[in-house]
């Protein structure tokens, strides 16, 4: 789970890594004025508005807009708002007061996967595109592959002053900065990020150093550990699909694709290769629904019912192969699911294959369903779905 | 012959709730040895369906029902500690089939159990791996499958029983077939099973289904064409219409936005035939293109 700006700083902050003085979280342009109002009144001499979208790129498109004046505050409130970033419309804003910048650096904490074990990467040149400056100025990132044992006990301070240094970080800073990488790299570990991300790392006037910006990703697996990441679930800042909110509430493997061939299957790799299989019979998925191991009855008729509510869904491809849950069970729950959900008006192409699908496929046709097609094979499965899909 | 699991395993599982006896019935039936299972609390009792005893420890089983491979089967909040148990009781083969483990568990555990100890661990997040005739350890359904020279290697349960099927189908047999996992850390990866293969004289042929996400089949593409160039190999990467920046079910199987690169379907096939390896674009055709190598 990605967090935007001012969570990423809240859990940053409640770890000991230094961020700008506490902003305000709004949703409205009266919000906007009111925190401006309020913070250059406080003694900033300036404030920044921030749109808080879980999508890189915000300086860029428009949504990160300095103001010296309440007036200018309302001005970028008004263009902010609603702004669309790379397809995620801007509902909440973050007002900071401004800091002041001697210079930038970029610092960051990442799972590797390669290596897996734990990458840390320090920059002297922050405040751009990392990749872009590895691409360019290669000497100028410096990149530390960590494994779990040397950092059983937290990342040791003579470690990160090695990394800093390295990195050509000024003298001045050189101590703050290890501080704070230690405190980064115990955010890290201790909230369960695969990333926690500082560009820009700024060094203010007075040498100390702040995280001027956060990116962190949470690992969703980690979250029976976190009371389930409720405290950063708030409104407006997922761009979810509807269908896709209800279907992680359900706890249903979903992605909203955008064809018009509704999809369901078992086991995640046999449903990613339904959706190859159906663009390359010409058609597109509309989804990606993993209904998980079993495939029982229940599992279909909710699963069923969630992939043929989204309106885009002309036909419906379900792709099981019979392993432990034999063929005959599966037609059964197909069965099974389609009386419960009533009448429905696209047509649903199951495709049995595996233990016992002979058998699955006579229960199918016995049934007699007056929109239900069976099919022996996936080809043959996603070309009829595709046809009827128009 | 056959890889990591066969005739010699003697399993113990950890984590004897429904799902736990369940699975080892179904492997102990196949003929595998299941030698025990563990739980905290009833130690000194029998495992009832399967007839064999439940020890306390890990360490227990192993000095006394001589376990060599454990199947962890215990909820994600403690497949960490069950697989630490295993390792240091002298367990050498570990098979983790519990999906949802933390990133930071599995990082830890790999440097501990696999780069530093050097034990066999598989998954987790996996189905296990089967041995045909041999032993089945996991929830690989043995049935659809028999003992043959392919080497199966898969980061999908669901596809990799496709393969065996449409094999088994065309009269092809399976040597060992691994289901690696989804999960971005896992502890076998693919270029550590094709070795196994490689060095395996009944293993003949290699069929290997990738995913989006990471970049470990393109390592096993360029060692198999550095070392293997002969053997047949046939490749099928599941994905190819998997948009960036999403999670397609399994925790590992995203291309990440503005990532490394190399980890879409459409690279990872392309640099894999740049390595000579023929990729299908769907699990029948990759069944196909084995059959055709074979006949």
């Amino acid at each position: 789970m990605d967090l935007v700006e001012f969570q990423g700083k809240q859990l940053f902050g409640r770890n000991g890594v230094p961020v700008p003085p506490a902003g305000s979280v709004c949703r409205t342009v009266d919000e906007i004025v009111a925190a401006a109002t309020s913070q250059l009144a406080g003694g900033a001499s300036a404030v920044v508005v921030k749109a808080q979208v879980k999508t890189g790129g915000r300086g860029k498109a428009g949504g990160v807009k300095l103001a010296t004046s309440v007036e200018q505050a309302r001005e970028h409130a008004e263009s902010i708002l609603g702004l669309d970033i790379k397809g995620h419309v801007v509902q909440v804003v973050y007002v900071e007061p401004a800091s002041d910048i001697v210079e930038e650096y970029y610092l960051s904490v990442m799972h590797d996967r390669v290596s897996k074990g734990h990458l840390v990467i320090c920059s002297r040149e922050g405040g751009v595109d990392i990749e872009e400056v590895n691409r360019t100025n290669p000497d100028a990132v410096v990149k530390r592959l960590l494994t779990s044992a040397e950092v059983a006990d937290g990342l040791p301070l003579d470690t990160a002053t090695a990394i800093v240094t390295d990195a050509n970080l000024p003298d001045e800073v050189l101590a703050s900065a290890a501080q704070l990488l230690v405190a980064l790299f115990g955010a890290y570990r201790a909230e369960d990020a695969t990333l926690a991300e500082i560009n820009p790392l700024i060094r203010r006037p007075d040498d100390s150093v702040i995280a001027l910006d956060a990116k962190v990703s949470l690992d969703g697996n980690a979250a029976f550990r976190h009371d389930g990441y409720a405290e950063w679930k708030i409104d407006g800042l997922d761009a979810d699909d509807p269908l896709e909110a209800e279907a992680k509430a359900k706890g249903i493997q979903y992605v909203k694709l955008d064809g018009s061939v509704g999809v369901l299957g078992n086991g995640a790799g046999l449903v990613m290769a339904t959706l190859d299989v159906v663009a390359q019979n010409g058609g597109r998925a509309a989804n990606f629904l993993d209904v998980g191991g079993g495939a029982s009855a229940d599992a279909m008729a909710e699963s069923l019912g969630l992939v043929l509510r989204d309106p885009a869904v002309r036909s419906v491809l379900v792709n099981i192969f019979g392993g432990i849950t034999r063929g005959e069970e599966v037609a059964n729950g197909v069965v099974e699911a389609t009386n419960r959900l009533g009448d429905f008006p696209q047509k649903l192409v199951v495709r049995l294959d595996g233990t016992n699908a002979e058998e699955g496929r006579r229960i199918l046709e016995a049934a007699n369903l007056p929109n239900v097609v069976a099919a022996a094979t996936m080809q043959e499965a996603a070309a009829t779905a595709v046809q009827f899909a128009g | 012959m056959s890889i990591f699991v066969d005739e010699s395993t003697k399993v113990v599982v950890q984590g004897i709730g429904s799902q736990g006896t369940f699975h080892a019935l179904r492997n102990q039936a196949y003929g595998t040895k299941v030698v025990a299972g563990t739980h905290p609390k009833k130690g000194g009792t029998v495992w009832e369906p399967l007839g064999v005893p439940v020890y306390a420890t890990v360490r227990e089983a192993v000095e006394q029902a001589g376990a060599n491979t454990s199947m962890v089967m215990v909820p994600a909040p403690f497949t960490k500690a069950a697989i630490l148990e295993a390792y240091e009781a002298g367990i050498q083969t570990i098979v983790t089939i519990t999906e949802g483990v933390p990133v930071h568990d599995m990082t830890e555990v790999y440097d501990t159990v696999v780069r530093r100890g050097g034990v066999r661990l598989i998954g987790p997040n996996c189905p296990g791996l089967i041995s045909p005739g041999k032993a089945n350890v996991g929830i690989i359904p043995a049935d659809i499958t028999m003992p043959g020279k392919v080497g199966l290697v898969s980061r999908s349960g669901t596809l990799t029983y496709q393969i065996m099927h449409e094999l088994a189908q065309a009269g092809i047999g399976i040597s060992t077939c691994v289901g690696i996992g989804g999960d971005p850390v896992i502890g076998t990866q693919f270029l550590d099973v094709i070795q196994a293969f490689a060095a395996d004289p009944d293993t003949e042929a290699i069929a290997f289904v990738g995913e989006i996400g990471g970049s470990e089949e393109q390592l096993a593409g360029a060692w198999i064409r550095d070392n293997i160039p002969d053997t047949p190999v046939v490749g099928y990467i599941a994905g190819f219409e998997a948009p960036e920046g999403k999670q397609m079910g399994h925790a590992g199987a995203i291309v990440k936005e503005g990532g490394p690169g190399g980890e879409s379907a459409a690279e990872k096939k392309e640099i894999l035939e740049g390595y000579g390896i023929a990729v299908a674009m769907n699990p029948s055709e990759a069944a196909q293109l084995m059959i055709q190598r074979l006949s």
